[in-house]
């Protein structure tokens, strides 16, 4: 245990986790969305993030853009990679939707057939991407470098790299309107009557079908998001690139309380901490051993998660 | 991990059982005349397919070439070589072996490409009496358990890190070293050996995790130890190229050491122009300084140039085949021919020792740069 090397920098690392948990946190939303409106665990969540990635290298190599375009290039790049990628995200986990789970509930199939199909879905679109990508040889797909990484705030020694900071700001602004959607507009009331009680908000007129393809676009347009986010600031994807990250972020959606929104936040961000910390003191390697003592330790005093609450219960 | 162990070794015990079963009607069946025919089958065993076939697939076209002359030049040998896909996952090639070890056709193997399917499958192959002959299995302790199958015509991990750490003294002059590997079979083999010979030249170390994409942590490790100098990576691409990419973006400039993991043009095109001047240690031979026609030869079949470890895949199917021109079509006469082989190969003189390594006086371990996005063979690490 090397305590040196974290407390005497424990700020910069507080920052790098942060920063790393944001990208779960997104995509921790589109678990949690699902989970809260349908109490099913969509496993194919991490592919509607694969193939963001996939959507937004695509474009970006496309329209042929270089290495380290110029600044206003790169901010266009960038807008276009997030529109790209939530389109193709949330247009993914709608199909999910329409395609494996609206005849499942229209049969009131058991959760466990929920399940399987998607862990199924899952399986199919990592394959389909690992064959057909990269002319099939399943290796890590580079692609242009938009923004080189450089130091934008230096305060007393932490250093935050421009790409930490966009990450982050991204991440918030998304958080908070999505919040604001859920909580303020017509809509939103729509999602949490649904949540809430689904015989009940039907029988005072809301479409709980258009509700729910509304919650799978919302969560794809989150992962889409992170997908843009991560093209950015690691500059690779593989087709199986969702299976980690996946996971990360349900762990994260479970961390903060599965079904609330900010308690994806604040899985997300605080399992990026956990991770860099216990990285640092260690190694690299037991990052993942020590993030996933905590979630123990943690849902044993706290089975519900950090904030507990579900979607519906939120300030209804 | 025992019910584990049980479950393997009951699937070893099957297959051996299935082997003598399988030689016992061989036996019976085909007589005496069956020594004079040239005729058999060799398998190729590696990854195929998955995110590491990279580093095998032009081994696994040089065996193929090696087969199409050999085939060509003496029209009467009906000798077969069948691929075996593992995707380099001791997993998946422990019911790969339990295919290929029953079947009494089969007379060889080429492989295991990568170290942890050929520790994992090399007892399987002993029980049957067939004999391996590794291109690129680098890992020293697989020639270190007594196992009587396994024979490589590459060098080993031991020798390509004795070989990095010359390249660290004498060539990049390094004095702090920070040390990183992947925790795998053959990431942790080769770093101990770097860590090992560097001595009080090792700054730092750090172990990541397969699939692991944000290196921070890592990084900022290298930062914390002031005047780093050099870096060495014991890994494979997936995890080599973000990790590379990260440490330059992060304004880290020293050189970047990697080992044969990373002899793989999807590292340089992973990590972009952060591959740039990158260095690969390998223990394997450029194909354009193996002599004969070979460079030649391979581009006009394949239409590219040859990749990593493509001599010594040419090697490992010449030793097979000369065998089979020889008369041994049987498994114990197969391995006795192996045993007591003693050639001038394309990437090297190939004479196994007791143990299954070839002189380690004959290895030769080359250091390539990244140039223009492409592995450039750069200069012969010399030992000794």
């Amino acid at each position: 245990m090397n305590f040196d090397a974290l407390f005497d920098h424990i700020g910069q690392h507080t920052v790098d986790g942060l920063a790393k948990g944001a990208i779960y946190a997104l995509v921790a939303l589109g678990y949690t969305l699902v989970y809260g409106v349908l109490r099913l665990i969509n496993f194919a969540h991490s592919e509607v993030f694969m193939v963001g990635t996939f959507a937004v290298m695509w474009t970006w190599i496309g329209i042929g853009a270089g290495n380290t375009p110029s600044i206003g290039i790169a901010i266009l790049l960038l807008v276009l990679g997030g529109l790209v990628g939530a389109a193709a995200s949330g247009g993914t986990a709608v199909l999910v939707e329409l395609v494996a789970y609206r005849h499942l509930r229209r049969k009131n199939a058991p959760s466990l057939v929920f399940l399987i199909t998607a862990i199924g879905v899952s399986l199919s679109l990592t394959e389909i991407f690992g064959i057909f990508t990269g002319n099939g040889e399943r290796k890590i797909q580079g692609m242009p470098t938009i923004l080189n990484q450089s130091i934008a705030i230096d305060f007393l020694g932490v250093e935050i790299t421009n790409l930490q900071l966009i990450v982050l700001a991204a991440a918030f602004l998304m958080m908070i309107g999505l919040d604001q959607f859920i909580n303020k507009t017509r809509y939103g009331r729509g999602v949490r009557a649904v949540a809430q009680n689904p015989d009940t908000a039907a029988l005072m007129g809301v479409n709980k079908d258009r509700v729910i393809v509304l919650i799978f676009a919302l969560g794809g347009l989150m992962a889409g998001v992170a997908a843009v986010l991560w093209n950015m600031r690691y500059g690779f994807t593989r087709f199986d690139i969702g299976f980690v990250i996946g996971l990360k972020a349900f762990t994260a959606a479970v961390l903060g309380g599965i079904g609330n929104l900010r308690g994806a936040l604040v899985g997300g961000l605080l399992l990026g901490v956990i991770e860099v910390y216990f990285a640092t003191l260690t190694a690299s390697k037991w990052e993942d051993v020590f993030a996933f003592i905590v979630l123990v330790v943690v849902l044993m005093f706290r089975p519900t998660g950090l904030l507990g609450e579900s979607l519906g219960r939120a300030r209804a | 991990m025992s019910r584990k162990f049980a479950r393997s070794l009951g699937g070893v015990i099957a297959a051996a059982a299935l082997v003598l079963g399988a030689a016992a009607c061989q036996k019976e069946g085909t007589g005496t005349n069956e020594a004079a025919k040239c005729e058999g089958k060799i398998a190729f065993m590696g990854a195929l397919t998955g995110a590491d076939a990279g580093a095998v697939l032009p081994s696994r076209d040089a065996a193929k070439l090696a087969f199409k002359k050999f085939a060509a030049a003496n029209p009467n040998c009906k000798v077969e070589l069948v691929e075996f896909d593992t995707q380099g996952d001791p997993a998946q090639a422990t019911p790969v072996a339990n295919k290929i070890a029953p079947d009494a056709s089969f007379i060889g193997v080429i492989g295991g490409a990568f170290s942890g399917e050929s520790k994992a499958t090399m007892p399987i192959y002993e029980a049957a009496g067939l004999v391996m002959v590794s291109q690129s299995a680098t890992n020293p302790d697989l020639t270190k358990t007594g196992n009587k199958s396994f024979h490589r015509v590459n060098g080993n991990d031991t020798t390509q890190g004795e070989a990095a750490v010359k390249y660290f003294k004498d060539t990049v002059k390094a004095t702090k070293v920070f040390v990183i590997d992947d925790g795998s079979t053959y990431g942790k083999g080769i770093s101990d050996v770097v860590k090992s010979g560097l001595g009080a030249l090792k700054a730092g170390e750090d172990t990541v995790q397969k699939a692991q994409a944000n290196f921070d942590a890592t990084i900022s490790k290298i930062k914390g130890v002031a005047g780093v100098d050099a870096i060495a990576f014991a890994g494979y691409t997936g995890e080599g190229a973000p990790l590379l990419k990260q440490i330059r973006a992060a304004g880290i400039t020293v050189p970047f050491v990697g080992f044969d993991g990373v002899y793989d043009p999807a590292f340089a095109s992973g990590a972009g122009t952060a591959a740039e001047g990158a260095i690969v240690t390998c223990p394997c031979i450029p194909a354009e300084k193996a002599g004969g026609t070979f460079a030649a030869d391979f581009k006009a079949e394949y239409g590219k140039d040859p990749g990593a470890y493509t001599a010594e895949g040419w090697d490992a199917a010449t030793v097979f085949l000369s065998g089979f021109k020889a008369g041994k079509v049987t498994r114990a006469d197969m391995l006795a021919w192996v045993d007591a082989y003693n050639e001038q190969g394309l990437s090297k003189k190939i004479k196994f020792d007791a143990t299954g390594e070839v002189d380690k006086a004959n290895v030769v371990v080359w250091a390539y740069e990244i140039k223009g996005g492409v592995l450039t063979p750069k200069t012969e690490i010399k030992l000794g």
